[in-house]
């Protein structure tokens, strides 16, 4: 994986970022890069400012210093939405909709990636059978996996994956493993966090050390 | 690989929230029985004498759609933000604006239409006159969408606190006068034989006005209510 | 932050510096606001004739007409205060804003209770819902509205952002509500008793009104101070500035 993120295109540069709240430090200042291909675990102990890490990238807090650049220009809020795609921890189901009701909703507003079939998704990512039981009667579990279809189905080329093999069993890890060597593949690139040590299929991923 | 186009994203919000409100068909109601149980209270509280339940029914009509509104607004956005859907909402690729709008509309129709249609019915027990009635819908027509549009702007705002049902109401007192006053002022003025369509005029251009500038407001509102 | 806002302005947004310029200028503040108004008190209660209709009960107005135009007054330096918070997102500009709201709602208090006390000898009753009156009390929701707002949140940066937002809108609403409450009242025929009629006041009544005027502002920025001043101290409590401060109060 290194060797091919020598010719890559840079997607997103930070350049101590800083983030306070009611002016105490959070994290930071944090600089990193990170190419198309390439998968970047954010480790750091509970507290150290992981999530505020991602929920900063995905615009949803507001950046008090440092500077972001996503494909060489200077990073607005709106500039990047369509492009990424986020996963918190909560995960954004209705719990009275049905997993299919989810997704059709989830297409509506972010668009489909060409080829992306609900039933077949599901299918691949363990949850056929399921389609139209209402989420809430899903396990934790499956509420992950039925969330993680959207990594399947959406079109986005930066994830930002909070805690995503938080609840899942060793199948639904290597499930996720497997999403994320497809995704870089395809020139995708991945922030993600996790507390545990993740084996990856291929390489080593970057890693971006928060401190706590 | 491209977006969703803008009416396919809105089609989608808001069959997924009229969905959500048919699914949970008992929380339509509730409004609509509070109203009707408010209504009845009058009567008693007041003496059934018709002329006098005459006069005061297009206000308390009013007034008692208005807070059975209050009472459903709290909800707006609450289970959104519990469940993640409100930041998936918010990155979309699609103007937040336009997505809080239908979001809005959804709402207007699941909480205040049931209201609207009611309406009628708790006019006739006060013997609101019948050619009155028409009048009272249209103040209801245009009243209740400028209320959940000033609604969810303050609905936004609370957002990122954990109980806000009293704030809310204390919030949307000033802003809802005016509101209160045109339409009670068209009701008070057909009832006396009055021209009755300068308020109603008011109204219009007031809804014109907040169908413009409140979901951008309610957009902004729940930026600074998220960046927490 | 734009380069067009001068550097003294710049320099004063930042709390350490506005710490010490209100420190300075607070006590002036007061003894004027306290000679003014004593001054004000003196030209209002004795020296002006009384009303040839009112007698001695017109006087209150020396408290009421101040306290109506500082509630008005105080709700605009707020919304200013909230747009540049919002826009710029100066701290101070923050406190400024929180930090009035609870004056502003302490002087249209002061102007409701004194207007119905003038009500009671004029109208014979304590409670007429007459125009300005009216819009009075919705002004008193608006502002406990936004303080409202600004404490139910956990973080008091947020909150005060929110709160903000609300007195934005609430501006607007102002003359929104003083237009339709005006409708309102003509549309019911209520009394239509004006405190300050067309008529043209007399000097002798005038300058005292006008000092007292003079007196409510300078006690305004009395107060924000003070209280900006505790909330810098409070919101900037890990800083090292007030770190000094509390060394240096703490050897004394």
């Amino acid at each position: 994986m290194t060797a091919a993120t020598a010719t890559a295109p840079l997607l997103l540069e930070a350049r101590a970022l800083s983030f306070y709240r009611q002016d105490e430090p959070v994290f930071g200042p944090l600089d990193f890069r990170l190419h198309a291909g390439e998968v970047a675990l954010v480790e750091g102990d509970n507290g150290s400012g992981k999530t505020t890490l991602l929920r900063v990238l995905a615009g949803l807090l507001h950046l008090d210093e440092g500077e972001l650049r996503w494909r060489g220009s200077s990073w607005q809020r709106d500039s990047y939405s369509g492009d990424i795609l986020f996963l918190g921890h909560h995960l954004g189901l209705k719990a009275d909709l049905s997993t299919r009701e989810n997704l059709a909703v989830a297409i509506g507003l972010y668009g489909q990636r060409a080829g992306g079939n609900i039933a077949r998704v599901l299918a691949e990512i363990g949850l056929s059978g399921y389609e139209d039981e209402p989420v809430r009667r899903l396990s934790a579990g499956q509420k992950k996996r039925a969330a993680l279809t959207r990594l399947l189905l959406l079109p986005a080329t930066l994830w930002l994956l909070d805690e995503p093999y938080a609840n899942l069993d060793r199948t639904g890890i290597e499930l996720v493993n497997h999403l994320l060597e497809q995704h870089t593949a395809r020139g995708g690139a991945a922030l993600v966090t996790s507390h545990g040590a993740v084996s990856f299929l291929s390489g080593e991923p970057k890693r971006i050390r928060m401190h706590g | 690989m491209s977006s969703a186009p803008l009416s396919i994203a809105c089609a989608a919000l808001l069959r997924r929230d009229l969905t959500l409100a048919w699914r949970r068909r008992g929380d339509i109601a509730m409004p609509v029985l509070y109203a009707l149980i408010v209504t009845t209270l009058f009567p008693f509280a007041l003496g059934p004498e018709d002329a006098l339940l005459q006069r005061i029914a297009g206000g308390v009509v009013l007034v008692t759609v208005l807070l059975a509104m209050l009472l459903a607004l709290d909800a707006m956005f609450r289970s959104d933000i519990e469940d993640g859907s409100l930041e998936q909402l918010v990155l979309a690729p699609q103007p937040l604006a336009l997505m809080l709008g239908m979001k809005i509309l959804a709402h207007w129709l699941a909480t205040a239409l049931p209201l609207i249609l009611a309406a009628p019915l708790l006019a006739g027990m006060l013997h609101l006159p019948a050619p009155v009635m028409p009048v009272l819908l249209l103040a209801l027509l245009l009243a209740t969408p400028l209320l959940s549009l000033l609604g969810a702007v303050l609905v936004a705002l609370t957002a990122g606190t954990r109980r806000s049902g009293m704030l809310l109401a204390l919030m949307l007192l000033p802003l809802c006068v005016p509101v209160v006053i045109f339409a009670a002022g068209a009701v008070a003025a057909a009832q006396q034989g009055l021209p009755w369509l300068a308020p109603i005029a008011w109204l219009g251009a007031a809804l014109a006005l907040a169908l413009v500038l409140a979901p951008l407001a309610c957009a902004a509102a729940l930026r600074i209510a998220l960046d927490a | 932050m734009a380069n067009w806002i001068p550097l003294w302005l710049h320099k004063l947004g930042s709390p350490p510096i506005f710490y010490r310029f209100a420190g300075v200028l607070r006590p002036w503040m007061l003894a004027l606001a306290v000679l003014l108004g004593a001054v004000a008190l003196y030209g209002g209660l004795v020296l002006a004739p009384p009303d040839y209709q009112q007698s001695d009960a017109y006087r209150i107005i020396f408290i009421h007409v101040p306290s109506a135009w500082m509630s008005l007054f105080i709700y605009g330096v707020m919304a200013v205060a909230s747009f540049i918070a919002l826009v710029w997102r100066i701290k101070l500009a923050e406190v400024v804003a929180m930090e009035s709201a609870p004056i502003g709602a302490a002087f249209t208090f002061i102007t409701l209770v004194t207007g119905s006390l003038w009500g009671k000898p004029m109208w014979g009753t304590w409670w007429t819902w007459d125009a300005r009156l009216t819009s009075e009390l919705v002004l008193l929701f608006l502002y406990l509205g936004v303080i409202g707002l600004y404490h139910s949140f956990e973080d008091r940066r947020q909150g005060a952002r929110a709160a903000a937002f609300l007195a934005i809108i609430g501006i607007i609403n102002v003359p929104i509500v003083h237009f339709s409450v005006n409708w309102w009242n003509t549309l019911h025929q209520g009394s239509t008793v004006r405190i300050l009629g067309p008529s043209k006041m007399s000097g002798d009544m005038l300058w005292p009104l006008l000092t007292m005027m003079a007196a409510t502002k300078f006690y305004y920025l009395a107060s924000l101070f003070s209280r900006v001043r505790v909330d810098l101290l409070a919101m900037e409590s890990g800083k090292d500035w007030v770190r000094q401060i509390a060394e240096r109060e703490g050897r004394q």
